[in-house]
């Protein structure tokens, strides 16, 4: 096919004339392209940026690390110990199975966590680290580190959890930390962002939870760059939180050792004041329970087991327990007396083993009677009739009065969690309560610390402290907080008359000294150290006409928890007292029996500032005492070293 | 003038016609490419591997294609222009048939040392057959509606099966490619005109038909277009995309955040780094000027083409030229609107940048057939 050439060159020029057209075009939409360019990147280029950063830059808050706990001689009670975990990668793993047969050969690994992780680790992105293992070993860590080439994937990483070294000894005292809970947020108005964090710990009960506010610090922050899908690729910059205030408390961590180690398994509570300052030494409810039970997520066998033991292991004995004083209160009916004339100490009253107050028979506990007795031998002896007879007299207000003189029925300011009141009744409260008049018989059973009359082994321990010194001594648990002393609270002298304390403190002498003592077979017998004391034997249950006239079933006849609380307070040295002591037994049987024992081993124990020589005790026990310091030494060294070692 | 009247003495002949090769041309390409190296180097965290050594040797084999198909005579090509136009139809069909779907829409043959896209060598023969077309069809039939016909089916049929795979934007670029050649042979502007004119009455039939009773499309039909067309009304699929590259682009300002400084890319906020959105990855690691010197450059190579074009004094060669220019043209420039939140997201790569094997082969082959139309144009 042949063309003219005047068509061709005119087919020419259309095409030239087309193709610069539609160049001209492309070039123009290039134009249009570099436009756009500009407005993107010139003209809103700081707009971006910023949406960039606002990508890439992540703000993490960092946990600071919790106050730690001391005691008064600087031993550890609570502190923060590093938590090693295993965290694994999919994706850096490659075969998983494998990483992981290769991994339990070297570490031991719980069925159910290593399920649980593989679960998630299907559900998760691949580049999201799964925990694997949780509170591992530093020594199970160290073989995965040296491993680590072959155990693609697998990372160690370290965090701060709590740790309690002495266990159960301090249980009830710090309390113990736990994850944040949706219940405690609710509780909680303005939470701090802290709390948001996952498995952040805080206080829930005890002094971990009344002082949560010093001890959790201030979080501090980092920026950090992060992927599209959130992963951590670098720290950018950072600011370190406040660590939390550092507390130091009154107890002695090797007399509350023994103490609770004397205590056992028994349901029982001590508490041990320095008589001068109101010192708490030692603070014991048994049985108790390791609280590092609790940090890690008690199980709920574990649980379980705690919380249906009938002695209540998770309960605070020594602040939360109330219970009837008994003839421990006997102190205050008599101050009472004396305080408002109504009899001397040397006046006595005959005790038939009976008396009748309002057509109402009040008994005494010697069903033969005491005789002609005193103060002394009231005392001494424990006569519940010369109280009812000097109650009668001086009326239930003033011997409430001189109660909480002594420091019965109130709240004392110390950082433990549910710290009861007491009862130290009058006429007005029972008036308010039971909207009941104030009867006769009520005054007569408050006078031997039975009826309404509560109290907690703590406010026993003060009574003794207030008795023993004359002075309105206040309990005090937190000695220095951010190493700041705290105040000694109180002392100033009790407003009850002359010379009056030290008739009650020389019976209170004769309880634990004189032959016919109701704690005599308690007694030591090392003259600089002798010790003041008062049994109680408080009832828990009516003794019926009927069981009487047949003979009151004996105590370890009944069942467990319808026998007498044992009680006993008591102070040392009684020429120079340094420590008060109350111990309450629950459900004991007699306080000369159950709870003396036990108040004059930790009164020795804190007299002489360990175990004391077999011969403060009298000759008939030193046998079964050497015995029992065997055996609690065996079983104290295991908690102590464990707390040195990891002090 | 056509090919038969070339003197073969005013043609060189043997290894002389490297002397006569395009050498800006290859020159830009090399630049471009070097662009895409750098890059591809960059999203790899800073290695050759996995993407830059390939592309790189991909590219010289394409070099050592495009200079082989150039020293071949440009009547060869337009002999064989049939042949090929049939085969790459034929392999549409296989595809259609036989082929593995992977990434994406696109279907693929593996050719053991590559994977061939016939769709894209679908783009380069119908430019080679429409050019070969008008090369035969005398001037004064050109606009004759019979002859416009022809060229118009021999669009569609190639179109209509890469639509089918489906590959939307592989087939608008075949549309677009086809309508240049009809322009550039001189088609008579009144057909453009009433193609436009319907496409438009067509587009505002069916928008404005929305929500009244005689509504053209389904309710969900239109809001898939909406998504189409405005990605941000679907934040967390197209739009997130979008949002992100846009974001790159503006966060490179004016200089950009330096090699290998890019965040967003660099911590996985785009998509498809490496290949279609590879642009704005050059755009915030270098910025405006980076962006803007790779669009310089673009623009150069289609200038290059059509400088090279109105040189050509046959007509094969000449359209064949300006038709692979506007597909190039087409390539980028509807890869950067789409970056640059101009255009939706049609799956469209960046030429000779992104990382692609047989794209980058495809494209160098017909940079071949325009040196050989640049070596044995009349002197």
């Amino acid at each position: 096919m042949k063309r003219s050439t005047r068509e061709s060159a005119d087919s020419a020029r259309r095409i030239s004339r087309r193709a610069l057209l539609l160049g001209g075009a492309q070039i123009g939409f290039g134009g249009l392209l570099a436009l756009r360019m500009r407005y993107l990147q010139v003209d809103q280029a700081d707009e971006f940026r910023l949406l960039a950063e606002e990508n890439r830059i992540n703000i993490r808050l960092i946990a600071p690390a919790r106050g730690e706990i001391f005691d008064r001689h600087g031993a550890v009670i609570a502190k923060n110990e590093p938590s090693y975990r295993l965290t694994m990668v999919r994706e850096d793993a490659g075969d998983v199975d494998e990483v992981i047969r290769r991994l339990s050969a070297l570490v031991e690994l719980e069925e159910e966590d290593l399920n649980r992780a593989l679960v998630e680790m299907k559900r998760s992105a691949p580049f999201l680290p799964v925990t694997i293992a949780d509170r591992v070993s530093w020594e199970a860590i160290s073989r995965v580190a040296v491993n680590a080439p072959a155990l693609p994937g697998i990372t160690p990483e370290v965090g701060l959890s709590r740790h309690y070294p002495l266990g159960r000894d301090f249980a009830h005292v710090t309390g113990y930390v736990g994850p944040v809970s949706d219940y405690d947020l609710s509780k909680i108005d303005d939470p701090d962002q802290l709390l948001r964090i996952p498995r952040f710990q805080i206080g829930k009960v005890g002094i971990e939870a009344k002082l949560e506010d010093q001890l959790r610090g201030k979080a501090g922050a980092k920026r950090i760059e992060v992927n599209a899908a959130g992963r951590e690729m670098r720290e950018l910059s950072r600011r370190e939180g406040q660590p939390g205030t550092n507390l130091q408390l009154t107890l002695d961590h090797r007399l509350q050792n023994y103490v609770q180690a004397r205590l056992g398994q028994e349901s029982a509570a001590v508490v041990i004041l320095d008589c001068e300052s109101g010192d708490i030494l030692a603070c014991a409810s048994a049985p108790s329970f390791d609280p590092n039970l609790f940090v890690r997520g008690i199980s709920v066998a574990d649980y379980k087991a705690l919380t249906e033991n009938p002695y209540r292991p998770l309960a605070n004995k020594t602040v939360q327990g109330l219970y009837p004083p008994g003839s421990t209160f006997k102190m205050v009916t008599a101050l009472a007396a004396l305080d408002a004339g109504v009899i001397t100490p040397e006046e006595t009253v005959y005790c038939p083993g009976h008396v009748e107050i309002s057509n109402r028979r009040f008994h005494c506990w010697k069903r033969v009677g005491h005789g002609h007795v005193d103060l002394e031998t009231s005392l001494r002896e424990s006569c519940d009739v010369y109280y009812y007879d000097i109650a009668m007299r001086v009326g239930i207000e003033k011997i409430s009065a001189i109660a909480q003189q002594l420091g019965l029925g109130q709240r004392f300011d110390i950082p433990m969690s549910a710290v009861a009141r007491g009862r130290a009744p009058t006429k007005a409260w029972k008036q308010e309560t039971y909207d009941q008049q104030w009867l006769v018989g009520d005054t007569a059973n408050a006078a031997i610390g039975q009826g309404f009359v509560l109290a907690s082994p703590l406010q026993l321990a003060v009574m003794s402290a207030r008795l023993a010194t004359g002075r309105a001594v206040e309990p005090r648990l937190i000695k220095t907080i951010d190493g700041i002393e705290q105040p000694i609270r109180g002392g100033d002298p009790l407003n009850v008359g002359n010379g009056l304390l030290r008739d009650v403190r020389k019976a209170m002498y004769e309880v634990s000294n004189n032959r016919r003592g109701t704690a005599y077979r308690s007694r030591i017998i090392e003259d600089a150290f002798r010790m003041a004391g008062k049994t109680g034997t408080s009832q828990v249950r009516n003794i019926t006409a009927a069981e009487r006239a047949r003979g009151v079933t004996r105590n370890k006849d009944l069942p467990w928890e319808r026998r007498d609380h044992a009680l006993f307070v008591n102070f040392a040295p009684f020429r120079d007292p340094k420590f008060a002591v109350a111990v309450v037994v629950e459900h004991g049987g007699g306080g000369s029996t159950a709870a003396a024992p036990i108040a004059r081993d930790v009164t020795l124990q804190a007299l002489y500032d360990g175990d004391p020589p077999l011969e403060a005790y009298p000759k008939a026990d030193r046998s079964r005492v050497k015995a029992q310091q065997e055996r609690l030494r065996r079983e104290r060294h295991e908690i102590l070293d464990n707390g040195r070692d990891r002090a | 003038m056509s090919y038969l009247e070339y003197t073969v003495k005013s043609v060189p002949t043997g290894l002389r016609k490297l002397l006569y090769l395009n050498w800006p041309l290859a020159l830009l390409l090399t630049a471009v490419a070097g662009f895409g190296f750098l890059m591809l180097y960059s999203v790899a965290g800073g290695s050759f591997t996995p993407w830059a050594e390939p592309q790189m040797k991909r590219f010289a084999l394409g070099m050592v294609v495009m200079v082989i198909i150039g020293m071949v005579p440009i009547w060869f090509w337009r002999n064989v222009a049939g042949v090929a136009y049939l085969g790459s139809l034929l392999l549409l069909i296989f595809v259609e048939l036989f082929g593995s779907v992977g990434m994406g829409a696109q279907r693929w043959i593996d050719l053991g040392f590559m994977r061939l896209q016939p769709s894209e060598l679908a783009k380069i023969t119908l430019v080679m057959l429409l050019a070969a077309y008008y090369d035969w069809l005398p001037v004064k039939r050109v606009s004759r509606p019979v002859w416009v016909v022809v060229p118009v089916v021999l669009i569609m049929l190639p179109t209509f099966l890469v639509l089918k795979q489906p590959d939307l934007g592989t087939s608008l670029l075949l549309v677009f490619a086809g309508a240049s050649m009809m322009f550039f042979a001189g088609v008579h502007w009144g057909y453009f005109a009433a193609v436009i004119g319907m496409a438009v009455g067509l587009v505002t039939a069916v928008f404005q038909s929305r929500g009244t009773a005689w509504q053209l499309l389904k309710d969900y039909q239109y809001r898939r277009i909406d998504t189409f067309l405005d990605p941000s009304s679907d934040p967390l699929g197209a739009g997130y995309h979008i949002t992100q590259s846009k974001i790159a682009l503006g966060s490179g300002g004016w200089a950009g955040r330096g090699f290998m400084q890019g965040t967003q890319s660099r911590l996985n906020f785009l998509p498809e780094k490496h290949t279609d959105f590879i642009f704005t990855t050059l755009a915030e690691e270098f910025g405006f000027l980076g962006a803007f010197s790779l669009l310089t450059l673009y623009l150069l190579i289609i200038v290059f083409c059509i400088s090279s074009a109105l040189s050509n004094k046959d007509r094969f060669s000449s359209l064949l030229t300006l038709g692979i220019a506007v597909t190039f043209f087409l390539f980028f420039s509807v890869n950067m609107s789409m970056v640059m939140g101009m255009a939706p997201v049609v799956g469209v790569p960046l030429p000779l940048v992104s990382y692609g094997g047989s794209a980058m082969l495809v494209l160098l082959a017909a940079f071949g057939l325009v040196q050989s139309a640049h070596i044995h144009r009349p002197r």
